[in-house]
């Protein structure tokens, strides 16, 4: 089981599909405005990213080659249909207004890469784990952004007051930017910063080095 | 018409308002030309596309589409994720064997983009916008083709700033991805100041 569980693991913050691999970024930032339509997008990718690297992983060996892809996207795309109708039927307010973006799950390149990239080599148990951490991971990152960018742009969390706004007396201006697009990137940007601050192995390379820098001791 | 086509380039540019297509935005602009020639693909995808599956939607998918072929009760629209991913794909390919047979410098221009493109949420975000908007099959035309350009200036301007960037002296873990973020959001917060354009 430990050696099982750093699939699980790994994805958290170590390899964040997010923030090292660029992966499902498109989706992840739109729903950010409130932490319940960061929250449910998450389940929502929860779902989908498990299920389909269980059924992928189940029929890895009868998948033909040729084929794969546009099975996988059938696949996924079938599971996004299905999340996107329980919505639209238990929660049709939180489905407004996440609009298209339960829809772009198909596109979402994190689902389409864990099938591709490991379903389609491992047996159901290591397949599933593997996607419930990457699913995990991305949802840890839109759980995050969307708590800052909802926190300090209304001044409450899950649509519940948190801190005291002037207009009612208090002492907090909600920043208008942060329910504004750039504020995302702005965060994501920030977080990739601390989290290569805290790894150093993660940092990119530059391809040209300064000439005031070469003497330094810099790797 | 025209109102549409500003909101499709400036105010409600797919990559910068709606974060659409910016896994592909972030990994192809690191060279002006590389992101130019995706930013035409792009456009030419989202021309063709987008007006397909409108007439597609308009015709078979939404509900009470079908009145004539005598159904008129019956509602198709859950469909519409499949079937759009479905013609996109396939739009896709015909264009590859189009492209290679009648215009061949194009076809090597663009020829390693267009796979690319068929994974491209704006690609599949434009038509899904489309629908939800409820554009007829005409603003589906002039939305497709500048929800197209507004994503390929946004690429190209992207790709002319980091060429610049790989020069400065940023923060070690700001290098790379993090201050790519940084600076799409700077040009995200630019391009709102385009808001007051369209009424």
């Amino acid at each position: 089981m430990i050696r099982l569980s750093h699939h699980l693991t790994d994805p958290l913050i170590r390899s964040n599909p997010v923030t090292l691999q660029i992966l499902g970024i498109c989706s992840a930032l739109a729903v950010t405005t409130a932490l319940a339509t960061a929250l449910t997008m998450a389940a929502a990718l929860i779902f989908v990213l498990c299920a389909s690297a269980a059924i992928i992983s189940a029929i890895r060996r009868h998948i033909p080659h040729a084929i794969r892809l546009i099975l996988q996207i059938t696949i996924i795309a079938t599971l996004v249909i299905v999340t996107d109708e329980v919505l639209r039927a238990y929660a049709f307010e939180i489905s407004q207004r996440l609009s298209i973006f339960v829809g772009l799950i198909v596109t979402n390149c994190i689902v389409l890469g864990r099938a591709e990239g490991f379903a389609m080599h491992h047996p159901v148990g290591p397949s599933i784990l593997d996607a419930l951490g990457n699913a995990l991971g991305y949802g840890l990152v839109l759980v995050v952004v969307a708590t800052i960018r909802e926190l300090l742009g209304t001044g409450r969390l899950l649509g519940i007051p948190m801190l005291p706004l002037t207009e009612q007396g208090g002492w907090f201006e909600p920043l208008r930017l942060m329910q504004l697009a750039p504020s995302a990137f702005f965060i994501i940007g920030l977080m990739i910063w601390a989290i290569r601050t805290a790894r150093p192995e993660q940092v990119e390379r530059p391809e040209h080095r300064l000439l005031s820098r070469q003497g330094e001791a810099r790797p | 018409m025209t109102e549409i086509l500003l909101a499709a380039i400036l105010t409600d540019n797919l990559a910068l308002s709606f974060f659409l297509g910016i896994c592909t935005f972030l990994a192809v602009s690191q060279r002006i030309s590389t992101a130019l020639g995706l930013g035409l693909a792009v456009i030419v995808v989202q021309g063709v596309t987008v007006p397909v599956n409108a007439l597609i939607h308009s015709f078979l998918l939404a509900p009470g589409a079908l009145h004539w072929a005598g159904l008129p009760e019956i509602d198709l629209s859950f469909l519409r994720i499949i079937v759009f991913i479905g013609v996109i794909a396939a739009m896709v390919q015909l264009m590859e064997l189009l492209l290679d047979r009648f215009v061949p410098a194009l076809h090597r221009a663009l020829g390693v983009f267009l796979p690319l493109i068929t994974v491209n949420c704006a690609i599949l975000g434009g038509s899904l916008f489309m629908v939800e908007r409820r554009y007829d099959p005409l603003e589906a035309v002039v939305w497709g083709i500048g929800s197209g350009i507004g994503w390929a200036i946004a690429i190209t301007a992207f790709a002319a700033i980091r060429e610049r960037l790989r020069h400065a002296d940023m923060p070690e873990g700001l290098q790379g991805l993090g201050g790519a973020f940084i600076v799409t959001g700077l040009m995200s917060l630019g391009f709102s100041g385009f808001g007051g354009l369209v009424p």
